[in-house]
């Protein structure tokens, strides 16, 4: 099924999706990868804010290259997701609503997805060059002093991601590849 | 004797880091059309016709393939009869990826230390190999690494008894396991034999090899046309959302090695497998 969702990027949109839709996204949402992740959850620890409010937020798992001049970013593809496994669950009871990366999640996340009724999309890793298209702004809000792992505030126009870990359990990496094999005969 | 000024290489290193980030080689892109025209899965049919649009976009020169620029893995071949002068061919190498990588606006995803991790801002040191190999000229292969599927990749010291069954299980087996991680459709590098490290580099120079060339040995041809449709029965497809398309291709090199060993290693490519040569 094909969606397109506008922010607020509420729980209860997300609920709707199901592992393998197409989904297009419109408006606001943040840049975190490994070291902005590990930094975040210090900030929990010691009881200080995080760089934007967590509630209804997505974030997108991204490192981009620099922005040549007159474009908001450079390529801007997903980053394998399985190495903010160990940070995700905390993000997603405080309220996130969504993540964007690509790549299997552990147990740990899959539960937190459920609990929460969040959803994981994955974008397609390696067509960089075309999200960078669907990306109009992009401002460092926090870490800038970590380059390309800055957390960045994004707006986006109808960015392309696909359902894979739905609110009802539904996991795209099992259904895809078991759907394709039945289709061939195996 | 030939004299060869070291900032020739550098200027030429510089030039293929951005050349390579938005480039593909033909061999790969003749491979992605091939394949997606055989995919009869949808799903997997429609990621490969972006991933075919997100090359048409980064040949246009303003953004990259990928955002990982990678890890910049030079490999020199320099002749015997050259002399390198006008300073450290190391230094050259590293301002060249330096120059590269801050004039392109490539990503600079190099950390200093591995645990300390503190980048270095200007995506150097780069990993560089050097052969030295017969005449007086100079080749470099500058070959940006992503590490989405670096990884991924894996070595076993297998014992001799293993034999060819279990190099091509780990082989396949390191391809199921890693899934969507590595941004499939891969292309798989192997290493056979040597020792514990020249295993793995041979495994990474495999990836230099083009995608459509067929191993000089028989005996490894038939191997790597094995594994490529093993690996492409796994189901996995483009990304990982199912179909046919898992592997572009699969490149052995092996080698000499000890009568108690069978070391074997694997390395994987995403489909941005990028490398881009120049003769000096």
């Amino acid at each position: 099924m094909e969606h397109r969702i506008k922010e607020p990027f509420t729980k209860e949109k997300m609920k709707t999706l199901r592992a393998g839709d197409s989904v297009l996204l419109t408006g606001t949402i943040y840049t975190a990868r490994d070291a902005a992740h590990k930094r975040m959850i210090e900030s929990l620890q010691k009881g200080e804010d995080l760089p934007f409010a967590i509630e209804d937020s997505i974030i997108y798992y991204v490192g981009p290259t620099p922005a040549k001049d007159g474009m908001p970013i450079g390529s801007a593809g997903p980053t394998t997701s399985y190495r903010m496994d160990a940070y995700a669950p905390q993000l997603l009871d405080l309220g996130q609503a969504a993540m964007i990366g690509k790549g299997q999640r552990n147990e740990d996340v899959k539960e937190a997805v459920l609990r929460n009724g969040a959803v994981y999309f994955a974008a397609i890793g390696g067509a960089a060059a075309l999200i960078a298209g669907s990306i109009k702004s992009a401002e460092v809000i926090a870490f800038d002093d970590l380059g390309a792992e800055a957390v960045r505030k994004l707006y986006v126009e109808d960015f392309l991601v696909t359902v894979v870990l739905d609110a009802a359990g539904g996991d795209l990496y099992e259904k895809g590849r078991e759907e394709y094999l039945k289709s061939i005969g195996k | 004797m030939r004299e060869i000024d070291v900032r020739i290489i550098e200027n030429k290193v510089a030039e293929l880091c951005i050349e390579a980030n938005h480039f593909l080689g033909n061999d790969v892109k003749s491979c992605i059309k091939k394949m997606t025209s055989e995919e009869e899965w949808h799903v997997a049919g429609s990621i490969l016709k972006s991933i075919e649009e997100n090359i048409s976009i980064a040949e246009e020169g303003v953004f990259p393939l990928c955002q990982d620029t990678g890890l910049a893995c030079v490999f020199l071949e320099i002749g015997q009869d050259v002399h390198l002068v006008g300073g450290l061919l190391e230094d050259a190498v590293n301002e060249g990826v330096r120059r590269g990588y801050t004039d392109g606006y490539l990503r600079k995803s190099v950390v200093a230390d591995p645990l300390r991790r503190v980048n270095t801002g200007d995506n150097t040191p780069a990993h560089i190999h050097i052969d030295i190999v017969a005449g007086d000229k100079v080749k470099i292969t500058v070959a940006p690494k992503g590490f989405g599927s670096e990884n991924m990749s894996r070595i076993a010291m297998l014992p001799p008894s293993a034999g060819e069954n279990g190099v091509k299980d780990f082989v396949v087996e390191t391809v199921e396991n890693a899934g969507a991680n590595p941004c499939p459709p891969v292309v798989v590098g192997v290493g056979i034999g040597g020792t514990f490290d020249k295993a793995a580099l041979m495994a990474k120079k495999a990836l230099l090899i083009p995608v459509d060339k067929e191993n000089e040995d028989p005996y490894y041809a038939d191997m790597e046309k094995e594994l490529l449709e093993r690996i492409n029965a796994l189901g996995i497809g483009p990304q990982g959302f199912g179909g046919k398309t898992t592997a572009l291709a699969v490149n052995i090199i092996a080698a000499p090695t000890h009568i108690a060993g069978l070391p074997v290693a694997v390395n994987i490519n995403c489909h941005v497998s990028r490398h881009k040569e120049a003769i000096i």
